[in-house]
Parts: structure tokens; sequence; C-alpha cells
């Protein structure tokens, strides 16, 4: 593919000062059972290209799933067109500096190949699954999921790179519904899809999966008599299927530059950090180490270049709680003047590439979850997302859990239902008072972080251990 | 001081009026010439009818022609075009219990009596399976990647288990006009070339950031059946801000425009009166602190709630069943909302198609929730073979497709005095669902939100989170909604831009809980 693209881009004649094509296919199948039956037996074939003109300091693209040399022709002639219709209202003056020439290639590792198990076989595998998930008469609902993707995505310029990046990646969820008369309670397998990775079909079949099928419906059964979660203000243990979404929401997005640029401020808003924050900003206390890596193994958004051909590495974004740099690119660096990471994604092939997190990591510190438990006279444990809302500069935030412990004079006592928590984002952090050691980090993902205009869908992942926060205020539901 | 009830999104042109929806409906658009993707779209039906025969199968379209260019301080950040699209075939076969045995017989391993009485307790089932591929619109190109597929979904169509729920394709006797529709739209949009002037010309002066997305939409369906449905148009967006520096914060107002054709003078109209918002915006804001207040919610607040309330599902057949829904309580007749309050799908005026995956066609109005009383779920065709309850033409998510809100008693322009003393909401952010199944929701105010004391507004706020029980403030809570409905168009773009809208009054609603 490689080949044609060049010899594409070698047809194109347009007086501009660089021409890129990203190509992109995506093989996708939609496996899901309901009850024991099929609910979803979906194949996707999603493929095309992403022309991208730099013109008179003007970005301009056109995106077509007709991958022809002759649709490619006609795509980079009208991108050189919006280029040069847009560049005396241009928001920057780009040059080729934001493209690097690069070369090289990435695949996602893995062990077990998508094709080892044939389409019976994974509908026989989700369907015993959802009899697992049924663990009473109380179950209502079960539901199992298997999504897996191969996507490879080749880049070409006229500046000379040339990249090859293949990844596999799987995404699971199990779930149940339990009633009782007037009750409600949902038990997941750590969020909706959050066991999304890179890999093969070891990241399904693992040895928990049996057992972690029958949890989810015990729990769900066992959160229809519990009380609710107290109202007040404690100690507030988070396990890492929660800190995924609390990372995410409280630590990546407000630290995106296209955000702090004003890029965004139209659709997810803007941000509270300023310019002059990096560096400066203490923006948790000295326990908080997040780190940008796309290098984690298995982790669904690693990779070895960004959609404009950067190489992407680990770095740290806080250190000790100070912020050190933003999630943003080469244009928005450059626009910026502040120091950014290789995130510059596009969720597809019809998308332009935007600031995006990609693996965004809280660091393991040295307590390990017993010893945190039993450090905590009273407070509260809570697991897997399943509410969470933030305002648009992404400092007041509510998130709510699936479960919850009561802890007590340091062990982990009375299940709690309908756990919620509120706080603003730098208290909340400045109050972590705890992180687990690496025997407690856990790794998850999300096929679904949404952002930009046109609006994207972006996969990313987010790995990290327990963590303790003092002082915040936890609330439950109606009795 | 004052408000302007008529906020910006109100302006847009409006995807249809009654008129256009009659000329739709008496066929004036049936002799409009077939564009490239509905040729193709015919063509490609065609081979899979000849191809299939006797199969059963679902053929769908969706795709689009569209200009997006995003600003950011009334420059552009970034412009392009996508032209995208994808084909979907869904593929049903029949398996009787005699052709298991045939096929046991045929692998010369003949059943014993046993295993024969074993395979005679085994329902016929159908077996479904579905496949999207590229579709750009030219018949070789895309019948040459659709036809070696048809194979492979054969092969695993065999291996898959028996789909209890399957939705055959039908021609229904319940709606026989409703086999074939076709719709096409006219417009007149802006050219890439005249885009960029058309739009920062007139906000030289302004912090101007948004997103117009625009172009040729369209969407198609045919079955083994012999439905057949097409919708296509022209269509755009623009969603937008304003900003102005206040302190260290800044001052936010949006606006939004909809419609089949570009009118400059509604865009600049609609910018004059975002401006007006703005200059309000542009103060000492007020910090409140937590508790309940009278609210009044402008319609595109009200659409933020009513998207997040109504268009997940929980309004639908599967949702309630599955304990998936915060309305069960409504539905069972346990709670009763404000008699004040009626939701139902109204598609006379938003500009999109009503068939569904099926090619069923939803009808023209269908009440939801009427006076405050749960009248019928939305149902799709597979919880009508699941739960046994008619399909009311449904989406796949049993999620409403045209909003519609009934209108009020409350003059718009009485709206500040009604609220007395307490906060005018225009736009809401982030909404959630606290608690799903006890109908409790938070979110974020956002843009231009006000408090007002004695009629009069004081001065806009700080963003407070609110968390409320929908029983509440829809419920007691819900004082009035304004006498006029407004258009709130749809302007997402994940995956392809949204067609559509929903139509909403304002609400007042009193005790209105903020938490944070």
């Amino acid at each position: 593919m490689i080949g044609q693209l060049t010899a594409a881009l070698e047809q194109i004649d347009i007086p501009a000062d660089w021409i890129g094509i990203r190509a992109m296919q995506e093989v996708s199948s939609y496996r899901a059972m309901r009850d024991g039956y099929p609910q979803q037996n979906r194949r996707e074939l999603n493929r095309g290209a992403m022309v991208e003109v730099l013109a008179a300091g003007q970005f301009g693209y056109s995106a077509t799933n007709h991958l022809t040399a002759q649709s490619l022709r006609q795509a980079a002639q009208k991108a050189y067109e919006q280029a040069i219709a847009a560049s005396q209202w241009a928001v920057h003056h780009f040059t080729q500096t934001v493209r690097p020439a690069i070369k090289g290639s990435y695949r996602s590792p893995y062990a077990k190949p998508f094709d080892s198990l044939s389409v019976s076989e994974i509908n026989d595998l989700l369907r015993r699954l959802c009899d697992r998930l049924k663990v009473s008469a109380a179950i209502v609902r079960t539901s199992a999921i298997a999504r897996i993707h191969e996507i490879d995505t080749w880049f070409v310029s006229s500046n000379g790179s040339e990249v090859h990046q293949r990844l596999n990646l799987i995404e699971g969820h199990l779930g149940a519904i339990a009633q009782a008369p007037g009750v409600t309670q949902s038990r997941s397998d750590n969020g909706y899809l959050a066991r999304s990775y890179q890999g093969g079909w070891e990241r399904f079949l693992d040895d928990t999966l049996w057992a972690r099928a029958e949890r989810i419906g015990q729990q769900a059964v066992a959160l229809l008599s519990a009380p609710n979660c107290p109202n007040e203000a404690t100690t507030l243990v988070l396990a890492p299927d929660q800190m995924m979404l609390q990372l995410h929401e409280s630590v990546g997005h407000p630290i995106e530059l296209d955000r702090i640029l004003g890029d965004e401020r139209n659709y997810a808003g803007g941000s509270f950090v300023k310019p002059a924050d990096f560096g400066q900003l203490v923006y948790g206390s000295p326990l908080m180490n997040v780190t940008f890596d796309a290098t984690l193994a298995g982790e669904l958004a690693s990779y070895e270049f960004d959609d404009t051909g950067t190489p992407a590495d680990k770095a740290y974004l806080i250190r000790e709680g100070v912020l050190q740099r933003g999630l943003g690119g080469l244009e928005s660096q450059e626009r910026l003047g502040v120091p950014g990471v290789a995130c510059t994604r596009a969720c597809s092939w019809n998308r332009p590439a935007i600031d995006r997190m990609a693996n965004i990591n809280l660091e393991p510190g040295e307590t390990d979850f017993d010893t945190m438990i039993s450090r905590i006279e009273s407070g509260v444990y809570m697991e897997s997302n399943r509410s969470w809302s933030i305002d648009d500069q992404r400092h007041k935030f509510q998130f709510g859990c699936e479960y919850a412990r009561k802890i007590e004079n340091g062990q982990l006592t009375t299940l709690l239902k309908n756990p919620n928590y509120r706080s603003t984002t730098t208290q909340f952090w400045q109050n972590l008072d705890q992180v687990g050691n690496h025997h407690s980090l856990k790794v998850y993902g999300t096929p679904y972080c949404g952002k930009g205009e046109p609006n994207q869908l972006i996969r990313v992942g987010h790995a990290s251990p327990a963590c303790a926060f003092k002082n915040i205020e936890v609330f439950g539901g109606v009795s | 001081m004052s408000l302007q009830e008529s906020d910006a999104r109100s302006l847009g042109n409006r995807f249809s009026t009654e008129e256009d929806t009659a000329n739709i409906h008496h066929g004036n658009t049936k002799n409009q010439p077939k564009t490239k993707y509905e040729n193709a779209f015919h063509q490609i039906l065609a081979a899979l009818k000849k191809q299939l025969k006797q199969s059963h199968f679902k053929f769908s379209v969706a795709g689009e022609e569209s200009q997006f260019t995003r600003f950011n301080g009334a420059k552009v950040r970034q412009t392009g075009q996508v032209c995208d699209s994808k084909m979907t075939l869904t593929l049903i076969s029949e398996e009787s219990i005699s052709e298991r045995i045939s096929s046991a017989e045929s692998t010369a391993t003949k059943p014993t009596l046993k295993e024969e009485s074993s395979l005679a307790e085994l329902e016929a089932g159908y077996r479904t399976t579905t496949l999207s591929l590229p579709f750009v619109g030219e018949f070789e190109t895309d019948w040459q990647s659709l036809k070696p597929a048809l194979e492979s979904l054969q092969t695993e169509l065999i291996n898959l288990p028996i789909d209890p729920y399957v939705v055959l394709p039908s021609a229904d006797d319940r709606t026989p006009r409703a086999h074939h529709s076709r719709e096409i739209y006219a417009g007149k949009l802006l050219q890439p070339s005249q885009l960029i002037e058309a739009l920062l010309s007139p906000v030289q002066s302004l912090d101007f950031s948004g997103l117009y997305a625009g172009g040729q939409a369209y969407r198609g369906y045919a079955d083994s059946a012999g439905k057949q449905h097409w919708f296509e148009t022209p269509s755009f967006t623009l969603d937008y801000s304003l900003f102005e520096q206040v302190g260290e914060s800044k001052a936010a107002v949006k606006g939004t425009l909809a419609g089949h054709q570009w009118t400059q003078n509604d865009y600049e109209q609609s910018i004059a009166t975002a401006q007006e918002q703005l200059t309000m915006s542009a103060r000492a804001r007020k910090q409140l602190q937590k508790g309940r207040y009278s609210t009044y919610l402008a319609p595109a607040a009200v659409a933020d709630i009513i998207d997040t309330i109504a268009c997940g599902g929980g309004l639908g057949e599967a949702a309630l069943r599955q304990g998936n829904s915060p309305f069960s309580r409504l539905e069972k007749g346990e709670a009763v909302l404000s008699s004040q309050f009626s939701l139902g799908e109204d598609f006379q005026r938003v500009g999109r198609p009503r068939f569904n995956a099926d090619g069923e066609i939803a009808p023209m109005q269908l009440p939801v929730v009427q006076h405050g009383r749960w009248v019928e779920a939305l149902v799709n065709g597979r919880s009508e073979q699941e739960y046994g309850k008619p399909s009311n033409g449904a989406n796949g998510a049993e999620a409403l497709r045209a909003a519609s809100v009934a209108p009020g008693n409350l003059p718009e322009k009485d709206v500040l005095r009604a609220l007395d003393t307490g906060l005018y909401v225009s736009n809401v952010h982030y909404l959630n669902w606290s608690d799903l199944t006890a109908g409790h929701i938070t979110g974020m105010t956002r843009y231009a939100c006000f408090w007002v004391e004695n009629g009069e507004v004081i001065a806009p706020i700080e963003n407070l989170r609110f968390d409320d029980d929908l029983y509440r403030f829809l419920g007691e809570g819900l004082i009035a909604l304004t006498d006029r409905q407004t258009f709130v168009p749809a302007v997402g773009t994940y995956e392809r831009r949204s067609l559509g809208g929903m139509w909403v009054p304002g609400m007042l609603i009193n005790d209105f809980r903020y938490t944070l």
C-alpha cells in the first residue's frame, strides 16, 4: 500500500508546500449476546484516505473512500483549494516543520490471533458467559460483547514520510442487571467496554474471565439489598477502573493544548489551565505522577507515531504534583509555545487529526492495597464508573460508580449502592493521600472519547493503581 | 434590562414547512432525477435480488458529501471536505427442522431415532448476519466489493446460532402505503469558495468560534420483500459561540442555524441577537451558593435535557422490559408527570427520514407521554418479536428521532416576570444520569445564564452543577411551558452529520436543585 500511495502522491500536480496521504483500513467484527441470544453479528470494512495539503501557510483537507489514483488526485486538488480559500483567514501560519519526515512501522503485540476462534466458537463463548452472569432469577438482563478490530494506517508525504502501523484491538464487555421490587442495580466488567486492549484473544480469554462473570452477577444481586452510599465528606478510595475515568476527565482533557488555545471551546469546552501554568501549577499532591505513555505494550492507544508522523514516547505530564507539559502535537506546541507530546490523532481516515489523549497513566506509588485500606479509619471504596459529568472548563465534576464498600477501622465492610462523589479538579488531586503500588495497577481503555469539530470518537488507554483521597464529598441515591 | 426569548437557535431557516411536508406526501419529488448515489443503490439492489433469489435480505446505504470548516477567534482553524458512505447488507436464513435433518442425512450420519427426536424438539429459526462496506456510488466498484462478500456472509450465516427475534423483511398489510418512499429536498448552500468570507466578514470584531457543516446527505433502504425508501437532502448546520473577556474569565453565548438553504441575512441577524446576549453576559458574575432556585430553562437547555432523557432509549420497550429505563414508574402508572408535559415524535418539521433499519415508516406523530401520563413506548420490530407489542417504527435504539415537547401557555415576553427571582439558564452542558433507574439527572449550566430578581436580570452567574429528579422537575416542579416551540437543530457530527432536530418550548421550574 505504501508503494501505491507513493505512486499516487507523485501523480499529484498542485503547487502545494506539502502534501500528505493518510490511508486507513479497519476490519471489524461486532459480536454480542443478550440473555444468551444473539444480539449482534456484524462485520465492517471501513476504508478511505485523508489527503492533507499545506499551501500559503494553511492546511486544507479532503477525504475520500474511493481509493483510486484519480480520486486521490481530485482530493488533493480540493484540499489545495480549501487551503487557499482559508489562507488569508488562517489562525496560524504553518510550515512543514509540523509534519516531520519519518519512516517506520509499528505492530500491536498479540499472542492468540483473531482467527483462532471461529464465529460459532465466539457466539458459544458469549452465550456461556451470559449463562454464567445469570446467577439467580433476580438477574433480568445479561450481556456479553466481543469486538475486534484490525486497523492498518499508511502515511506518506511529499517530504518523504513512509509509515505503516498495524493495530490489533479487542474490546470486551460483560454486564448484568438485577431487579427486586422497587430497586434495580447494574454491575459490569470494570465499566462499559473498559476491557479494551491491543492484542489478541488472550486479552479476552484470560484466567479470570469466568470468575469475573460470576462475580458480576453475584454483586449485581447483592447490591439490591445494600444501603445507599452515605452523604458525607470522607476518605475516598478509588479502584483502578474508576481512576481511569478520573484521570481521563480531570487530568487528560484539561491539559489538552487545543482546549487551552480555544479550538474546542464551542464544543467540549476550554480549560481552567492557562499557558503560564506549565512548569508552575501545583495540580495535585506530591504523590501525583501522570505520564503520557504510547509505549506500554497492550494498552489500547499505544503507537509509534501519531497521525502526523511525529514519533511517540513516554513523557511526564505531571511530576510530583506539578504540571510539566500538555497534551498537544506539534501544531499546538508551535501556536502556544509550551511543551507537548506526539498526540495529534484522528479517529479515522475521514476526520482531521487534532490533539487527543492516547495512553494517560498514573504512575504507581509505594503502598499495597491492604495497607492503604488499613490506614483509613473511616471512608468509602468505589469501583467501576457508571456516571460522569464535568463542566466546560474541567473544574466542577460529579462521578458515580456501580459498587462501593464502607471502610471502617482499616477494613472494607458494608456493601453500598448508588455511590457518587463530587469535587473540583485541583482541590481533589491535592487531596491525593495514598497511591497504590504496582501490584494494584490495572490497565483499562475506552473506545469512546468524544471531542472535536467535526466530532470524533477515539480510543484511549488508562493505567492506574488504586488511590486514596482525603475529605471528598460522597453521596448516595434515594432510599 | 430584559432578555429576548428568541435566542439565536430559533432564527435558523426551518427544515420544512407544512407546505413542504404536503408536497413530500403527495409525491411531488418523484420526478426529481436520481443522483449517482440513488442510481447506484438501485443497480446494486437489482443485482442483489438476482444473486440472492429467494433469500431474505435488507440493504441500506448512508452517506454524505460534507464541507467542514472550524473557526477559532474569527479565523479558520481547520477546513476540508469529506466524501464518505457505507452500504450495509443483512442476510437472514431460515433453518427448518426438515432442513436440519436433511443436512444431517447429507453428511452420511443419519440421525438415530433419539437424535431425530432431539432435532424435532428444536424450533425452526432464523440466523442473521450483517456486513458493512464502503459505498462510493459507482455500481461497478461497489458491486465488485459486495459480490465476493456474499459468499463469506452465507458461510458465516450457517455457523451462527438461531436468533429468535429476527425481524424478517415483510410488506406488512398494516401499512401498505408505507412500503415505498422517496423524499428529495432541494436547497442552496454556500460554496466552499464563498463560505469563509460569508461567515467571517460579519464577525471580524468578535471572538467567534464554531463549526460550519454542510453538504449533501442521503439514506436508502430496500429489502427482499419489496420495501424501498430513499431520502436525500442538502443541509447545513452552523454551531457557534461568541466570547468576550471579562476580568480573568470569558463571557460566552451560543448560537445555531440550520436548514436546506443558507440565508446570509438570517446569519447576520443571529449574530446580532447573540451579541445582545453577550453584552448582558459580559459583566461581573454572581457566585451563587448551591441550593434550590426557581429556574427558567430556555429551549436550547430543554433540548439537551430531552436529548438525555428521551433519546438514549429510555422510552423504548426494550429498556423498559430489561430494567434499563428511568420511565418504568411512569409506564406502570406508579408516577405521573405534570399535566402540562407532553412528549412525543413529530416528523412533520424536522427534515430527516422516517424509515428505520427494517424499512418501517414511523407515524408522522406519536405521543409517548401526554398530559403527564404514559401513552406508549417506542417499539421497533425486534422488540415486537420479543415482547409482542406492535412496532411503531422506532429505530434500533428505540430513541426519539424527532422529539417534540408540546408548548404551554406562558407568553415568551412574560418569562422574566413569571420567573420573578431565580435563574435564567440558556444552555446546559455534559448531562448524564446520576441515577438512571431513579430518574436523577446531572449537568452544568453553560453560556449565557443569569440571576434574575423581581423580573429583572441582575447579573450573569458562575456556572453551577445541577442534580435533580425528573419526576420532580417535570412533575410538581414544572410551573409553566412557553407558548411557542423553538426548533433546536441536531448539530452532532459523530460518524456523519446528524439530520433533523427537535421542537421544544422553554420551561419554568420551581426549586431546581443545584449541588456544586
